[in-house]
């Protein structure tokens, strides 16, 4: 791995209400259609985003959503990072487990949103919130 | 504010529903809650969902369909989702739902046989 990504390119997006969790999808998903990613790799970050953006709204209480072009070397990818200041995730092993929930759902949306990016990183805590970063690289 | 509805077809014994918009999550569930109404009302043996139009389903409409299917099976009647796009497809294996008891088809005509077939075979 060289260089930390450099962005490119960013946009930011409020999210307070399950519309705003369309709007973000929508907009991912421009971004990456922007960027030239397949249909395939284009589906799946913006799966991944819709869950990532509901669970800032539902358990994080609203955030802000970062959408970024990041480039490095010869490598461009999509940048998505999901800020709340929510009361953070208590078990992160648990809740990165398929099947575990606090919010009456099936428990897939994180291990589910992980399995469709290329690089996913999660920090939470009870004072500041959670904050997690997809990137999927343009193949 | 008015309320966001998903129209509800009736073709003979079934019920149609084409998803045509990018569903937020109240709009998903107040569908839920419509089919259930209707299937029971209508005494239909069969629900037809036609997702051609969804370019993604999350884990949220996932098992809003998944949930849909169940509640038509206590009220004797199938469900057959038509139309999902292949990437939509990899993507909900990937993402770790699998629609488990629900029949699929590749577009709505098939989906009607499939539901046609599903009614004889209980008789």
């Amino acid at each position: 791995m060289s260089a930390a990504p450099v962005v490119a390119r960013q946009e930011s997006f409020q999210l307070h209400s399950s519309a705003d969790v369309v709007t973000a999808r929508r907009m991912v998903r421009e971004w990456a259609q922007g960027l030239g990613l397949s249909i395939l790799d284009l589906t799946k970050v913006v799966t991944a985003a819709s869950e990532l953006a509901r669970n800032a709204v539902v358990h994080g209480g609203g955030g802000v959503m970062h959408v970024q072009v990041v480039q490095a070397g010869e490598r461009e990818g999509l940048r998505v990072i999901f800020k709340d200041q929510g009361p953070g995730i208590q078990e992160i092993e648990r809740a990165m487990q398929d099947g575990y929930t606090t919010g009456g759902g099936m428990g897939i949306g994180l291990p589910g949103a992980k399995r469709l990016v290329n690089e996913f990183d999660l920090l939470s805590t009870a004072a500041e919130g959670t904050c997690i970063t997809i990137v999927r690289w343009k193949a | 504010m008015t309320v966001e509805r998903i129209p509800i077809l009736r073709m003979g014994k079934c019920l149609l529903v084409t998803i045509q918009v990018d569903m937020h999550d109240q709009l998903a569930m107040t569908l839920q809650s419509d089919l259930a109404d209707a299937i029971g009302a209508r005494e239909s043996h069969g629900l037809l969902i036609d997702i051609s139009a969804l370019e993604i389903v999350d884990s949220f409409i996932g098992r809003m369909i998944a949930n849909t299917a169940a509640m038509c099976r206590v009220l004797d009647a199938d469900t057959v989702v038509v139309g999902m796009q292949p990437a939509v497809a990899i993507t909900l294996v990937e993402l770790g739902l699998t629609l488990t008891g629900i029949y699929t088809a590749l577009d709505v005509e098939r989906g009607m046989a499939v539901l046609e077939r599903a009614a004889m075979a209980r008789l």
